[in-house]
């Protein structure tokens, strides 16, 4: 499937600017790990060591969070969006 | 890096800070290039640790940065405040925190701004590092 992911503002910086990048995947999980393929400065960014999504990174698929529908084995169809749509959050501890 | 707060900047971070005390409170710098010219508060939404946490909705965020970039203005960081704390980056912030932002953490004690301290985490995610901070007079 050809998806475009949106990136933020923030990771961009590893996109070469872009805020769009296409990438031809099944699955959710599988369109980040070629996004990630393409840009491997996302990778920390995206993923904890283990290969977790970050828990401060949500992921839209066109306007519906991945969490409410299959996770990252979410199916795609063509022309889909994926959303990287990270939070912020921290503390004194 | 460095980081440079207009006064009206830096004023609402300060009063924002002080009205949220004893919790943490949360918000955006906007402006352009190193120069912040605008603060936007935030709702923090940890309510179960306000005064030791925060973190703000991806949706919410995102909504506020549209905003500020619809305005013309770039989005350089964020600030939150360290209630009865020193203004150094936790390894929470480090854990939670994007790359390629200024973090400016405000030290408020008995409700009152004390220490200020900026942080820039590094594009590998090991550690923040300071950066310095020029605020500007009326």
């Amino acid at each position: 499937m050809n998806v475009s992911i949106l990136v933020p503002s923030a990771l961009r910086g590893f996109t070469a600017g872009a805020a769009s990048v296409g990438v031809q995947a099944p699955t959710a999980g599988e369109a980040l790990d070629a996004l990630v393929a393409k840009h491997p400065g996302l990778a920390p960014h995206l993923r904890t060591p283990d290969g977790a999504l970050r828990s401060f990174v949500n992921v839209y698929r066109n306007d519906l969070d991945l969490r409410g529908l299959d996770g990252l084995a979410t199916r795609l169809a063509d022309g889909d969006t994926l959303i990287l749509v990270p939070a912020i959050a921290g503390g004194r501890a | 890096m460095a980081l440079t707060l207009s006064h009206d900047a830096w004023c609402a971070v300060t009063a924002h800070a002080e009205a949220g005390y004893p919790h943490e409170v949360v918000g955006i710098l906007a402006g352009r290039g190193a120069r912040a010219t605008r603060a936007v508060p935030l709702r923090n939404e940890n309510a179960e640790r306000p005064a030791t946490r925060y973190r703000v909705d991806g949706l919410a965020l995102f909504r506020a940065e549209a905003a500020l970039e619809a305005d013309g203005l770039e989005v350089l960081g964020y600030y939150h405040s360290h209630p009865d704390h020193p203004s150094a980056a936790s390894d929470e912030d480090r854990e939670h925190a994007l790359p390629r932002r200024s973090y400016l953490i405000v030290a408020v004690h008995d409700g009152h701004t004390h220490t200020h301290q900026s942080w820039r985490l590094r594009d590998d995610r090991s550690v923040m590092d300071e950066e310095p901070v020029t605020l500007e007079s009326a």
